[in-house]
């Protein structure tokens, strides 16, 4: 009589052992991320500080049988004091983090006004725009970043217009220029700034700006005062979500930045691929993890304070 | 329930001389087709407590959004002080709103949001200081300047939110529903703290409620209104004891209310006959009304005597039936009355004796009503 109930008998197991359904219900996406995120990122790390070899696989192992069961594990860093010497690699995450930071906050000046349009439109509009604003994901996003190159080429839709118009006489390069790489990235992570920030402005109370309306704070100055601070969980939300895949961007500099564009998606593929230097590859992906973690731990400290702040 | 306010004895608005502080002029508002406010003309006096009474519709939220700047009205003007402010923007108006909702700054301890009017003012950081101390003392909340508004109750919030718009010393308050958010206790109690400092800054108040009560005891004088329009202006007695319509008798306080014809019309008084009440009624003020004409009188439950014994005198102002249910409220009880028309009469008494002692009115018992001929009212509309 017990085969019917096994999820029933699963979980009165569960509970006798002190834990509720919630337990179970978080320890779910808990073992797939131990499993698809800690375990591959062990790995590299292990890969790291192991030593390149002309092999398969192109690295040495950390530990080694000697003999009559003594074990020698080798552990080098010389990997990371590569990273440190060679220019190229700081470079590359500078121009990384910069590019990064300046998409983000392109995709912040151009969403934020895009988000609070459309959390104060009339509400048979709301759900439109937004569904407008995911649109996008509906196709491929490589394919969506092949269309910018029909776009911006030299004999593309727009220097064919400009050019049809009399308004230039040679096409504007702007294919393979950091403008088109801008222009890739802020295109394809502005969906991801405008969410979070619309969240935010729409529990927005009106009657706050109303208030400081009334206690004689002109509209510009209630903005930076009132709406900005209390939709700051929005913005750093979104800051994060644009950022963090920015600096690891790869196809967009790719396909339509520059060849100056050095970007770290760029040097870890070329590592790993031309170089076949798996061992540095993996420090850079280590290092890049690292540079990355600091910015998501101050936005949890953040989101932590607005939740002990605001109940 | 009326208050003995100082001001009333001094009423400006019956002196035809006596400038009006605020001045509403034909004032309308239409949201589409919908009119939420219709041609609402009010001079309202330095010092006053107006309150804009009225149940959910009526646009008394309008009205006192329009006079704040967070509407502009279709038509008409409003004028503070001499001053046309029909087009100046909320940030420009000499003042002051308490919401409903309080809306107090959430990022903001209770001190920056009482400051936050006067920075704006570009007023010294010492001066700033000053006033706040000073205006959180008068709302006793001196110690909790450093407190986020959540960590505050609805009473505390309800006392910074009265602060912040009191801080800039406007030239009008306006206070939205003020006490809606307290419960029964604190509320009657704010009532009081209200009036107090509203004496002490000598600060012209609008308030805009539903609740009656509220009104009757804050308010030099009330609008009553319904469907976007002042149905009557005047000061809580007279709104209570002389309403002008069936709608502002019903709507303050409780009312019998009975259809009749006037059988008997002379200067100083009518004889109504209803068939409803099965009784005429004799009422000692004069009515301008059609002789003939059909028209309704009210009366108050506390205003009727409850008797076993059939009352003296001559047979208008009394009529007899039969209880059908008695509600006792601890101060009175209140009886529903059944007459031989077979209309309830609602009767409310003191109960000056004690439960149990001496005869009380039960269910069943037949009873005899009567009042003085100066309680009932005859309204004609």
């Amino acid at each position: 009589m017990s085969k019917p109930f096994l999820l029933g008998e699963l979980m009165a197991w569960i509970r006798a052992r002190g834990y509720s359904g919630r337990t179970l219900v978080t320890a779910v996406p808990y073992l797939w991320l131990l499993l698809f995120f800690l375990a591959p990122f062990l790995i590299v790390l292990k890969i790291s500080v192991s030593e390149m070899q002309l092999a398969m696989p192109p690295y040495q192992p950390l530990v080694t049988w000697i003999s009559d069961g003594v074990v020698a594990l080798r552990i080098s860093f010389e990997n990371y004091a590569f990273l440190l010497k060679d220019s190229l690699y700081w470079k590359s995450y500078l121009n990384s983090i910069t590019t990064a930071a300046i998409s983000t906050v392109a995709c912040l000046l151009i969403g934020y006004p895009m988000a609070y349009g459309i959390a104060r439109s009339a509400p048979a509009w709301r759900n439109l725009l937004l569904l407008l604003v995911m649109l996008p994901f509906w196709t491929s996003f490589l394919l969506r970043v092949y269309a910018w190159i029909g776009i911006l080429k030299n004999n593309g839709v727009i220097n064919n217009l400009l050019m049809a118009l009399g308004i230039i006489d040679e096409p504007i390069v702007m294919l393979q220029t950091n403008f088109a790489m801008y222009i890739g990235i802020v295109y394809s992570y502005l969906p991801f700034m405008v969410l979070p920030l619309y969240t935010a402005v729409e529990k927005l109370d009106n009657s706050l700006l109303e208030a400081a309306a009334d206690l004689g704070c002109r509209p510009v100055k209630a903005f930076f005062l009132i709406t900005v601070p209390l939709t700051k969980a929005g913005i750093i939300a979104g800051c994060m979500l644009v950022f963090i895949p920015a600096v690891g961007e790869f196809v967009i500099p790719a396909l339509l930045g520059g060849p100056d564009a050095l970007m770290i998606g760029r040097v870890l593929w070329e590592e790993f691929f031309n170089n076949r230097d798996w061992p540095v590859a993996s420090a850079v992906a280590i290092a890049m993890l690292l540079l990355l973690v600091v910015p998501i731990m101050i936005y949890q400290r953040s989101q932590g304070q607005q939740l002990g702040g605001h109940p | 329930m009326a208050s003995s306010r100082p001001d009333q004895k001094n009423e400006p608005w019956k002196d035809p001389g006596a400038q009006p502080y605020v001045r509403l002029e034909k004032l309308t508002k239409k949201f589409g087709d919908f009119v939420a406010v219709d041609d609402v003309s009010l001079n309202i006096y330095r010092n006053e407590i107006f309150c804009l009474l009225g149940g959910s519709g009526s646009g008394k939220t309008t009205l006192l959004r329009m006079m704040a700047g967070f509407e502009r009205p279709t038509e008409g003007k409003i004028c503070i002080d001499g001053v046309d402010v029909t087009n100046a923007p909320p940030y420009e108006r000499p003042i002051n709103m308490m919401f409903q909702s309080y809306a107090l700054f959430p990022h903001m301890s209770v001190q920056k949001n009482i400051a936050f009017g006067l920075k704006q003012d570009k007023v010294g950081a010492r001066e700033v200081d000053d006033r706040v101390a000073e205006i959180l003392k008068l709302v006793r909340m001196e110690q909790f300047a450093k407190r986020m508004p959540h960590q505050l109750s609805g009473g505390q919030r309800q006392r910074v939110a009265l602060a912040r718009a009191l801080v800039k010393r406007p030239k009008l308050l306006l206070l939205d529903e003020p006490l809606a958010a307290l419960d029964r206790k604190l509320r009657e109690h704010t009532q009081f703290e209200l009036l107090n400092i509203q004496e002490t800054l000598g600060v012209t108040f609008v308030v805009v409620t539903h609740d009656q009560e509220e009104a009757m005891t804050l308010a030099t004088r009330i609008g009553v209104m319904n469907h976007g329009e002042i149905v009557q202006i005047g000061t809580p007695s007279d709104i209570y004891e002389y309403p002008g319509s069936r709608f502002v008798a019903d709507f303050i306080g409780s009312v019998n209310m009975f259809e009749g014809r006037i059988v008997e019309d002379e200067p100083d008084y009518v004889r109504v006959a209803s068939k409803e009440l099965g009784a005429t009624f004799h009422v000692g003020h004069g009515v301008s009304a059609a002789p003939d004409a059909t028209v309704w009188v009210a009366l108050r439950p506390e205003k009727i005597v409850l008797t076993r014994a059939r009352p003296e005198g001559g047979e208008d102002n009394r009529v007899e039936g039969i209880v059908a249910e008695v509600a006792y409220r601890g101060d009175q009880s209140i009886y529903l009355v059944t007459l031989g028309s077979g209309r309830q009469m609602r009767v409310t008494q003191p109960n000056t004796l004690r439960q149990g002692a001496g005869d009380r009115v039960r269910w069943d018992d037949r009873v005899w009503l009567s009042w003085d001929s100066s309680s009932p009212v005859v309204v004609t509309q």
